[in-house]
């Protein structure tokens, strides 16, 4: 059972966000950056199958600031492999970044074909693609996103999985493998490595890297202008500490006869 | 007829979702700036009386066929780049909903076209589209245009009233006749929710936790704050993630859409798909440490505060204020 787990960084939304100079532009100069959240869960959920299964987990990213430290906790959660695309230019969008990986992914030494592709179904900077979909398409493979529950039988060659709908609802359907999975949440929470084993993955790991193709696909849309939305258009702000914040509150529920 | 405006029905279990009509509400808007028919495409199996009741629509194109019986994405996303290649339309509306979410992705490459993700409004600006998209979890927002035809967009919950595009009328309905072929994706059962535990949907007063309360000990101040309220607890997506709460407490896109008296949301950033399951609820109380949090555009009251501070806080003044 062999399993590829994509990574990809995006900005930190706790962060303050500011438009580029260029006015079409998110400001990433000071941003700090995090693997999206979606992507740690495939990387969670390639490690239970590989725990139940057998076989290996390969994490693998597009260059980007702090993608070393990324890869190397992967390896320190249990991942087999840590591979790490280079050559690719900054600010690529989510297709031009899954363009790359489709081309890259049967470049890499005895990567494929590997029984699953797992990635986050999305990210928040998904202005013109979906991932996951687009590799699935490009790579010729069965496509099944926003799961949330993956079981392997190895003897059909086949993965039942769990897809949400609404209200609650999951949808169980099956996979002819291989297959790329988008995957909302694993079974388990992203486990905790502690730093330790990470420093240790540092000393003892390895990052492959392999290089990206030169040409990158053009762009199919134009982002005129960026801005930071008004948000405190319609709340009425409520200021002080936070007892004095509670009592502000237990008076407007007063108010309103909720109390 | 080429140049169209398409837009996809959400049908999921033999029934329309109120965004259909959002988008038959904007796609009309957008085809009269454009000076061209607006055109419905439905797809499913015995599909009855549905497509007559896409009455915005001038033509409903129906993709009646056992193949498509189930929401498999891949044959949805068959089927409707067949209809997309015949019709060829300037621009494809698609309901930002779990049952197309995959489409969005799948659509785009199968027919290399530009998309546009997360679109919160689409005008018509000297004769070409422009959208207004939401970024980063509603942090930021961009206009974006593309580049070619068809134009396919995911539209958020909310562009237009569902009202503003129910319309009695008697479109154009046209049986479309495709071939899916098996793509190694099927639908085998769906699964309920556990029943049992308390239906938020229900509840008038809620107490929303998000990742701003870091930790499950927090959840249970919110229990208690709940308690006293005469209400019950729910989360958001990453509360639920970490098992912090039972997936039966979800507010927003997979979960519940609640519209109880009073929400409280508790260092809930409030990203777009947690915002189209609470914002009609009456008084919305938002605490949240990040001043350019998106949810206080939905808030009522808001406060920059820690919500573990603060919920404490209240269930103490709550507690005197009744005796």
């Amino acid at each position: 059972m062999n399993i590829v787990a994509i990574l990809k960084m995006v900005p930190d939304v706790v962060e303050e966000f500011e438009v580029a100079a260029d006015g079409k532009s998110l400001d990433i100069e000071f941003l700090r950056l995090i693997v999206n959240e979606r992507d740690e869960h495939a990387l969670e959920q390639a490690l239970i199958l590989k725990e139940l299964l057998g076989g290996s987990v390969t994490a693998l990213a597009l260059d980007a600031p702090d993608i070393d430290d990324v890869l190397f906790t992967a390896l320190a959660k249990g991942a087999d492999r840590a591979v790490k695309v280079t050559g690719v230019e900054e600010g690529l969008t989510t297709r031009s970044a899954a363009s790359i990986l489709a081309q890259t992914l049967p470049n890499v030494p005895d990567l494929l074909p590997a029984e699953l592709i797992l990635t986050g179904c999305q990210a928040i900077d998904d202005i013109d693609a979906q991932a996951p979909a687009l590799l699935a398409r490009r790579l010729q493979l069965p496509y099944l996103g926003l799961v949330s529950g993956v079981e392997v039988d190895a003897s059909t060659n086949t993965a039942k999985v769990a897809k949400e709908f609404a209200g609650g609802v999951r949808g169980e359907f099956e996979l002819t493998l291989p297959a790329v999975l988008g995957i909302q949440a694993a079974e388990k929470p992203p486990r905790y490595v502690p730093v330790a084993k990470v420093r240790a993955a540092m000393k003892e790991g390895e990052i492959e890297e392999v290089t990206a193709p030169v040409a990158s696909e053009a762009a199919l849309i134009d982002i005129i202008e960026m801005n930071v939305p008004e948000v405190a258009g319609r709340a009425e702000m409520l200021e002080g500490d936070a007892d004095e914040i509670a009592a502000r509150l237990c008076d407007v529920l007063v108010e309103r006869g909720l109390l | 007829m080429a140049g169209n405006v398409l837009v996809m029905a959400d049908q999921w279990r033999g029934e329309l979702s109120d965004i259909t009509y959002e988008l038959l509400a904007l796609g009309r808007e957008l085809a009269d700036g454009l000076g061209v028919s607006l055109e419905a495409v439905i797809v499913g199996h015995q599909l009855g009386e549905l497509p007559n009741k896409l009455g915005a629509a001038d033509v409903v194109h129906c993709l009646d066929n056992p193949a498509l019986a189930d929401p498999v994405p891949d044959a949805v996303s068959q089927a409707l780049a067949e209809v997309i290649k015949q019709q060829e339309p300037a621009a494809v509306l698609i309901p930002w909903t779990n049952v197309a979410a995959d489409l969005l992705g799948l659509l785009p490459a199968q027919l290399d076209a530009p998309f546009l993700n997360f679109c919160q409004d689409v005008r018509v600006v000297d004769g070409q589209l422009e959208a207004r998209c939401v970024l980063y979890g509603g942090k930021m927002e961009a206009k974006v245009v593309g580049r070619a035809r068809p134009l396919i967009l995911g539209v958020l919950p909310g562009a237009r009233s569902a009202e503003q595009g129910r319309v009695d009328g008697a479109p154009t309905v046209v049986a479309a006749s495709v071939a899916i072929q098996d793509s190694g994706v099927h639908f085998k059962s769906y699964v309920e929710p556990e029943a049992g535990d308390v239906d938020i949907t229900q509840q008038e007063v809620l107490i929303s936790v998000g990742r701003g309360v870091q930790s499950g000990d927090n959840v249970k101040i919110a229990e208690e704050l709940a308690a006293e309220l005469g209400g019950a607890v729910c989360g958001s997506r990453p509360v639920i993630d970490q098992g912090w709460l039972s997936l039966s407490r979800q507010v927003g896109k997979s979960g519940a859409i609640v519209k109880p008296k009073l929400y409280i949301a508790a260092g809930i950033s409030g990203a777009p798909e947690h915002v189209e399951g609470m914002k009609d609820s009456d008084t919305i109380i938002a605490i949240n440490t990040d001043p350019g949090a998106p949810i206080y555009s939905v808030a009522h009251f808001g406060a920059v505060e820690d919500a573990t501070d603060v919920l404490p806080a209240l269930l103490d003044a709550v507690r005197a204020k009744k005796g």
